[in-house]
This record gives structure tokens, sequence and C-alpha cells, in this order.
């Protein structure tokens, strides 16, 4: 049911993106605007709903929790760097730069991106088991509180770092253009919901065979 | 009553031990006074005062990192940290103990830090020492803990600067805006809004650091 | 000129969706192997 509805919603984004929104004339990269922030939306959906999971590991003491919370921080990860791949190559079609330390958004992922490293080293860096869910479940609860206080310094920060603040993070957008966001932000969040569901199944399969083999030998 | 006296007995032993054992003290004193003469280098003459300050910044969360790569290690090798667990006292007063016994440290490494820095480079105002000290708190607050998880792994000491990091990324945005920045009342601000919301964090989940 | 930036940023969220299918693809395949030869392990044990 989700796969078919993913391709459906792209297939209506792109069309609509392509060949029914106006082309802003100020602004000829926009349409990677269309795709880059909804992949930077469904990135944070997936971080939030991974931390979600985590609070149910420490909560509930529910493990089957733990690697639901590892699939969609993954999720959450790929989203990131497509992000930052995209929010670049947005900054240098629109500015000539690859990088842009003025734009708030795309440095607030730059930070969650390296914390959201981090979480793969520690959590490979232990063996499987309550001890293992146990830290990462703290870790992606840490970045929950980490995402306000990273934007609030970053805001901070525009004090010191960059006098001439010469970007804009989101165009006016009109009626149609919106419908078309809203469109691509839907396909992107099938998307995520989509590779959630497969990844957690093969894990689940996985663990069935692991299972299977040690019972059979 | 009896949970901060059994902080205040952690943090003791701690203090008690580097008394003892004088080894991870002198290495941040030096560490910190040999990385202010590294940046001097590093910094071509042009930069100014304000770069130099930025760079203080830098140097007190390395030694910082330095110090807190060794806070645990006592409790590991002496298989204690199982001993410690199993006392009656809150698994979060182990956290804090450490977290106070590490801002000891990093207080004593910067009473040496900022007479040198003073003397190399630029002279330093209220706002400055004031969030020096607001942003120890935080450092040691969230050093101490993540110090604990790294522990936990098999990469240990690695791991610890990775993780760290990214978290320190506020502080030092706090702490340089409070230095540099001529209206500092909303970076130290800030840096007050870090700590607090961090040390409950810390505070409320650390059990689940410690047990499985 | 700013067309092909479009497209490349287009481009690269294309590949990288390609590229997790094919990944999960593959997994799907060793999963399957591996529940072949379970099968066949049943089997042999009657």
């Amino acid at each position: 049911m989700l796969p078919p509805l993913a391709v459906v919603l792209f297939a209506t984004a792109i069309s609509l993106i392509f060949f029914w929104v106006p082309e802003d004339a100020e602004d000829p990269a926009q349409r990677i605007f269309y795709f880059h922030v909804p992949i930077a939306l469904t990135s944070y959906a997936c971080f939030g709903w991974g931390a979600w999971k985590a609070l149910r590991v420490l909560w509930k003491r529910d493990h089957r929790a733990d690697v639901e919370s590892y699939v969609a921080i993954h999720q959450g990860t790929i989203f990131g760097a497509l992000t930052l791949v995209t929010g670049s190559l947005w900054a240098r079609a629109t500015w000539g730069h690859w990088w842009l330390w003025s734009s708030r958004q795309l440095v607030l992922f730059l930070v969650l991106f390296l914390f959201y490293c981090a979480y793969f080293m520690l959590r490979f860096s232990v063996e499987p088991g309550p001890r293992r869910a146990n830290l990462s479940a703290v870790y992606a609860l840490f970045g929950v509180v980490l995402t306000p206080v990273s934007f609030l310094a970053i805001r901070l920060a525009e004090d010191f770092i960059h006098p001439t603040v010469f970007t804009r993070d989101g165009p006016q957008m009109t009626g149609s253009m919106f419908a078309a966001f809203c469109v691509s932000l839907a396909a992107m969040l099938t998307l995520f919901a989509t590779f959630y569901s497969i990844e957690l199944a093969g894990k689940r399969i996985d663990a069935q065979i692991r299972e299977l083999r040690e019972a059979l030998s | 009553m009896r949970y901060f006296t059994d902080v205040a007995t952690l943090a003791r032993k701690d203090l008690l031990l580097e008394v003892r054992a004088r080894d991870t003290l002198p290495a941040m004193l030096l560490f910190v006074v040999a990385a202010l003469v590294v940046f001097h280098f590093a910094l071509p003459s042009e930069a100014g005062d304000v770069a130099g300050l930025g760079l203080l910044w830098v140097a007190i969360v390395f030694t910082a990192l330095l110090g807190l790569s060794r806070a645990w290690v006592a409790e590991r090798e002496q298989g204690v940290q199982d001993g410690l667990v199993l006392s009656p006292a809150d698994r979060s007063a182990i956290w804090l103990g450490k977290a106070l016994s590490s801002l000891a440290f990093l207080l004593l490494a910067e009473a040496i830090a900022l007479p040198a820095f003073w003397i190399f480079f630029t002279g330093l105002d209220a706002a400055t020492i004031a969030g020096v000290l607001l942003a120890d708190i935080g450092i040691c607050a969230v050093g101490a803990f993540v110090a604990a998880m790294s522990t936990a792994t098999r990469a240990r000491e690695l791991l610890l600067p990775v993780l760290f990091l990214p978290l320190a990324i506020p502080l030092v945005v706090g702490g340089v805006g409070a230095s540099v920045v001529d209206g500092p009342g909303r970076y130290l601000a800030f840096l007050a809004l870090y700590d607090a919301l961090f040390a409950t964090i810390c505070w409320a989940s650390f059990e689940y650091v410690v047990t499985e | 000129m700013s067309e092909k930036y479009v497209a490349a940023a287009y481009l690269v969220v294309f590949v990288a969706v390609l590229a997790y299918v094919v990944i999960i693809g593959t997994k799907l395949a060793r999963l399957e192997a591996a529940l072949a030869e379970l099968v066949e392990r049943v089997r042999a044990r009657g």
C-alpha cells in the first residue's frame, strides 16, 4: 500500500514542480527548494520518530522499540545527508558558494548531522543488548534537546560571525507553489514511511532467520 | 539530604585520588599553556584580539576533553563501577559527583590558563570570566555524562570527542559571544539556559547509562 | 545555467533512492538464500 502511494505522490510532485508551478525570475534555482525543504522536514520527522521510540525503550522498557528507533534515525541521517547536498547545490546555484554559513537551516543541519553520525559510532561500539539499547535511546533523546538549543545558538552566533545576512532562507510562496510544496512534502514523508517499514521488516526477518539457524544446529 | 552527602563524598574521593596520583591536573595545565603558544603561531598578525578570544574557547574545550577522558578511568580499572552502582546512592548522584570533581579540575586549570591568556594575548573582562564560569558548568555536566557513555563502549576514550563536540557547539557560541559582543547579557543567559536544560536531562537519564 | 544545478539536485535524490532500493534488493536476496538453506536443512533432517 505504501510503495505505490509513494510512487504516485512522487510523480505528482515532479509533474507539478516542472510543468505547473511558475518560474521565479529572481531565483532560478528555486525548484531545488521544492525538494530540499521537504527532505529537511522529513529528516526532522525521522529524528523525532526515532526519539519517540527511544523514549519507549527507556520508559516502557520496550526493547523492540530499540530497532525501530535505530531505523528511524538511520533514515533521518540519510535524508539529512540529502538535505546538505541539495542545500549546497542550491547555495552554489543561487549565490555561487558551495556552502553558506549564513543559512541558519543549513548550519543547524550540519551540527545535527554530526550529532547523529556520532550516534552510529556509539551504537556500533557496544555489544547488542539492553545496554546498547539504553545508551542509544539516551543519546537520541539528547538530540531532541540539542535541536532547539543549537538553533538558538546559531541565531545568536550571527551577531559575531556574519554581520551581513544575505540569504533568503525560504521563498514567499504563492498558492500554486504552496500546493506543489505540500505534495512534495507528502511524497517525502511517504518515502520515509515506506523505507522505514521495509527496513524494519528486513531486520525482523534477519533476526528470525538467525533464531531458526540456532534452533536447527 | 543523604543525596547531597553522597555527591560530596564521591566528588571528594576523586579529588583525593588526584592529589595522590597527580597526573590529570598537571597534564591539563601543560596542555592549555602549550595550546595557547600554538595559537599564537596559528594566528596571522592581522588577526586581532577577537580571534584570540575565540581561540581561548577552543583551548578551554579541548583542555576539558583531556581531563574528561580520564574521568571514569579509575572506576573502570578497579572494576569499581559495579560497586558504585550497587550502592544505595541514587544513580544520578554518581554523575553529579563526577561532574563536580571535573569542574574543580577545569577551574584549577583555568586559574592558570586565564592569566596566561592575559599575558600572551589580551585582557579579559568580567563578561568573559562570567561566560567561562557558566560554560564550565555545561562542559562538565555534559562532559561527565558523555564520558560515562563512552567508557561503556569498546572504543572508550576515542569516542569521547566525537560525542562531546556537537553538544559543545552551543557552549562555544555562548562563550565567544559573551567575550566578543558588546551586549553579553543574552549570551550569558543562553549559557545559563543550556546549563539548566542539559544538567536536567543528564540528571534524569544517568541511571540508564549505568544500568542494563 | 542554474538548470544544471537544479538537475543535479534532483539527480542526487533520484540516485540515492535508487541506491537504497538496490541495497534493499541485495539484502532481500541474501535473506532468501539463507531461508532456502534453512529449509534444506529441515528437509534433510526428515
